[in-house]
């Protein structure tokens, strides 16, 4: 009887090592899994871009079709431009949003205030797209730089508006007590304390968005629409390098192509540059705190 | 036979008579506070007199901070908390004062010390002057050599006043918190148990500075330590339950007390 | 007690400064910048799709006709291969991130956490332009000479696996999405999973589990914030427009086979609504875009749910 016991639990025993065994190495082949696309993607992406990047990419317009040579020198500075006009909407709104969240709202206000900048930071780009649009296209009756740098200051905002929350909440409440007890008043020392000492967090945080403002397609593709020459002014279509490479890749021409992947390295550069500066950024803040 | 009370009273008679011009820089009448509907202090009466040193004594969660929080709208960051009474600074009613002038005019220490981490230890100390009106450069050094002087620091700082206020030692940290507060010129300073993070060594040398700022402030310090109590202060009052038991000078509250509940608490029977 | 003595007592409150419920009032017309500008983005959606909605009514959600010429319009081709490449992209994204999620959370040295949480860093802010071209030259052309042809020969039986092996198509699209949504639910896996206290896992431990029992607890204790996560992804998944557009085939059909190329809310908006003529056609994309936008309301709404509930129990333990 004791035995029957004994064997029945060593089998028993043995399956649920096996299985233990089988299940944590499922859990390394899915880490591997998950990140050999992003190397196959970095690597492919960094050899066909690498290869056609050149000073013309940078200095030079595109070429027509059949023409060697030329760049996206255009579509650089629109993207420049862009980003530039949506920064000047979103990153006040988004940051003061933020100080308003943390410092300001008391009770319900502020968790409707954050559930609906989760709504939209959940609204698909290319309905920021329509809405810009709607908003800006229609009236001046032609695709522009204005609607494409509204469209990507709309998908700036929540980005920001978080991270200055979550950044805000890390000044302890200790300096905010501090500073008024000087006699200094609340605003001063929103914006020359608590601000200043959440700075390098929110500084990151806004980098993050802009790389991922600059790296929008869907929106920009009937708002700024595109431009195959030099163009500075806000009221007419303008050039950038997301729909640059959208309409060289879907063509058939394999000069057009490199030139994609040249700009696809660009973007991909910005991205690692920024998350790493992010990463470092986030780490010297840890061993400060600790 | 002669009951307790009637020799307070006359014990109370005796002292207005031989302190009668005495001048009262904080009154409080009916004060009570509390949070979302609780109460955490209740109908506190105190006068605090000019020039003196004022602690407050009593267990956890007796209400002294928050009585000391209310002397300077302290209170007005926590969200539902609500200050009933009159508070009177210099026979004004405080809230007949801009909000920034009461907190001026009270300055405050806190119980960790809270050096803005991103300035230097000079740009500490000037912080509330500039950012309340600007001043001219040389007055600031003047006044950064005066605090630190004041509160003890400036032999050990001075040759490093642009380094971080982070890279101080606690005691340091919180001496610098003493400068940065006497830099605005207040007349009242509260202290929220200002040694209570701190070393033996650190504390000794804040209660110096205590000493030394009694001539020029009036001085009201929370502390949980009965030691430090008898040490620092003239007068004492004792708070329980968010009452105001007994207020008296530190000697009498401290050897005969009137309340029995203070004798139970300055003879370690309770708290 | 003192009832009597506070009552009458008036409230002290301290007079604010002019500059300062300046700023406060600032900062609040900012934040409802916020919600101003949601409200009108569904305003005008609302408004700019009011043709296409009077002409076809609720017909426009079950009709597969759309024939610009003809001006006829309905969405649900549409719809269709967008449920369908989200849902393909779950299916794959999931398994595979919770696995990263345990191997984060529970198994990897310290080196490995630090360096793959950055790489699924970058993974999820490489713009999806960039792997929609990856899908064009390097993804759907394995599927069309490798994947494709493997699946006929095994399971071919299946009405999902058979027909022409193109390349472009939902499955093609459902795993370029896979990609793109993993690093979203792997960060959210991850920290829910850190959220469960290790005395959980100790407990386990002690009654004698083996390691992947302990994580099975884990994962069970989770499941809240783990299918918020996985909520969260999906909608992430059905906006996506760039990359599925660039992969999915843009035709409008609804096929049993995965194999064949199918069209996209986010895709047919993204391809017609610059060129689109005439008003009724840009009124029908709208309402599309409409569609889409109700979808990922309601999506993320409820993700979000999810995970605040989970939060606010595990703070509560």
């Amino acid at each position: 009887m004791e035995d029957y016991y004994l064997k029945v639990s060593k089998g028993h025993t043995d399956r649920r090592k096996l299985k233990s065994r089988l299940m944590i190495i499922l859990c390394y082949v899915a880490a591997a899994m998950a990140i050999l696309p992003l190397l196959y993607i970095f690597f492919y992406t960094t050899m066909q871009g690498a290869s056609s990047l050149n000073i013309d990419f940078f200095t030079e317009l595109p070429k027509p079709v059949g023409e060697s040579g030329g760049g996206m020198a255009n579509a650089i500075l629109g993207t420049l431009i862009l980003v530039a006009l949506g920064s000047v909407i979103g990153i006040p709104v988004g940051i003061f949003a933020g100080i308003y969240i943390t410092e300001y709202s008391k009770s319900i206000f502020a968790n409707v205030i954050k559930f609906v900048t989760d709504v939209l930071s959940g609204i698909p780009s290319i309905i920021i797209g329509i809405f810009a649009y709607g908003l800006i296209v229609i009236p001046m009756k032609s695709f522009s730089a204005y609607a494409g740098g509204f469209a990507l200051g709309v998908l700036m905002i929540p980005t920001i508006t978080r991270i200055t929350e979550e950044m805000l909440k890390l000044v302890p409440h200790s300096l905010r007590e501090a500073a008024l007890a000087l006699g200094i008043p609340r605003w001063k020392t929103t914006l020359r304390i608590v601000l200043r000492t959440a700075q390098s967090g929110i500084i990151t945080g806004v980098l993050l968005a802009i790389a991922r403002a600059a790296g929008e397609t869907a929106p920009l593709l009937f708002t700024s629409f595109g431009n195959s020459f030099w163009s500075t002014s806000l009221d007419s279509p303008m050039a950038s390098i997301p729909v640059q490479i959208f309409n060289y890749a879907i063509s058939p021409y394999d000069e057009w192509h490199s030139k994609a992947w040249a700009g696809a390295f660009v973007l991909i550069s910005l991205v690692f540059i920024v998350s790493l500066i992010v990463r470092l950024a986030t780490r010297n803040k840890f061993s400060q705190t600790a | 036979m002669e009951t307790a009370e009637e020799i307070t009273k006359e014990a109370a008679v005796i002292e207005t008579v031989s302190e009668e011009k005495v001048k009262y820089t904080v009154e409080t009448e009916g004060l009570t506070v509390s949070f979302k509907g609780r109460e955490a202090i209740n109908d506190i009466n105190i006068k605090i007199r000019a020039n003196t040193v004022t602690s407050i004594i009593g267990p956890s969660g007796c209400g002294k901070s928050t009585f000391l929080r209310s002397l300077n709208f302290m209170h007005d960051l926590t969200p539902g908390a609500k200050v009933k009474g009159t508070i009177k600074i210099h026979n004004k009613n405080i809230d007949e004062y801009d909000m920034t002038e009461v907190r001026r005019r009270v300055g405050m220490v806190f119980q960790k010390p809270n050096p803005f981490p991103t300035m230097n230890i000079y740009d500490n100390v000037v912080a509330g002057i500039i950012m309340n009106k600007g001043k001219k450069r040389n007055e600031l050094n003047e006044i950064v050599e005066q605090s630190l002087e004041l509160a003890g620091l400036w032999e050990e700082v001075k040759d490093r006043l642009k380094v971080s206020a982070m890279a101080l030692s606690g005691g340091q940290q919180q001496r610098l918190c003493i400068a940065r507060t006497l830099a605005v010129n207040p007349e009242i300073i509260l202290f929220d148990e200002p040694t209570s993070a701190l070393d033996p060594i650190s504390t000794s040398k804040i209660e110096e500075t205590l000493f030394h700022l009694k001539n020029k402030y009036t001085i009201v310090i929370v502390t949980h330590n009965m030691q430090q109590a008898a040490r620092v202060s003239d007068y004492t009052a004792y708070f329980f339950l968010g009452k105001l038991i007994e207020y008296a000078r530190t000697r009498t509250i401290f050897t005969s007390p009137r309340e029995k509940l203070t004798e139970d608490y300055v003879t370690g029977r309770f708290g | 007690m003192n009832k009597e003595i506070t009552v009458g007592i008036k409230e002290i409150k301290a007079r604010k400064k002019l500059s300062d419920l300046f700023f406060e009032n600032l900062t609040l017309v900012f934040a409802l910048m916020i919600i101003v500008l949601v409200v009108f983005i569904i305003y005008e959606m609302f408004m700019d799709s009011k043709l296409s909605r009077e002409i076809f009514g609720f017909g426009f959600i079950f009709s597969q006709d759309w024939n610009p010429v003809k001006d006829k319009f309905g969405a649900l081709t549409f719809v269709y291969g967008t449920l369908i490449s989200s849902i393909i992209a779950l299916a794959i994204s999931l398994p595979v991130s919770i696995g990263v999620a345990v191997y984060l959370s529970e198994l990897a040295a310290n080196v490995f956490k630090t360096a793959i949480s950055f790489l699924i860093e970058i993974l999820a802010a490489i713009p999806s332009i960039v792997y929609g071209f990856w899908g064009i030259f390097v993804l759907a052309p394995f599927m069309r000479t490798t994947v494709q042809p493997f699946l006929q020969s095994t399971l071919g039986f299946l009405p999902i696996f058979q027909g022409n092996a193109v390349g472009f198509g939902l499955l093609t699209a459902g795993i370029i999405l896979a990609i793109m949504v993993t690093p979203i639910i792997t960060a959210i896996t991850r920290d829910v999973l850190k959220a469960i206290p290790t005395s959980q896992r100790e407990a386990a431990y002690a009654l004698g589990a083996t390691k992947w029992e302990a994580i099975k607890m884990a994962l069970l204790n989770a499941k809240g914030g783990i299918l918020g996560a996985t909520v969260l992804g999906l909608g992430r998944a059905v906006g996506e427009t760039m990359a599925v557009t660039m992969v999915i085939g843009n035709k409008a059909q609804i096929k049993a086979s995965l194999f064949e190329p199918s069209y996209s809310m986010a895709s047919v908006i993204a391809n017609e609504f610059a060129e689109a003529s005439g008003g009724l056609h840009i009124s029908s994309l709208i309402e599309v875009g409409l569609i889409l936008f109700a979808v990922t309301f309601i999506i993320n709404s409820f993700a979000r749910l999810l995970i605040y509930s989970f939060t606010r129990k595990t703070e509560a333990k």
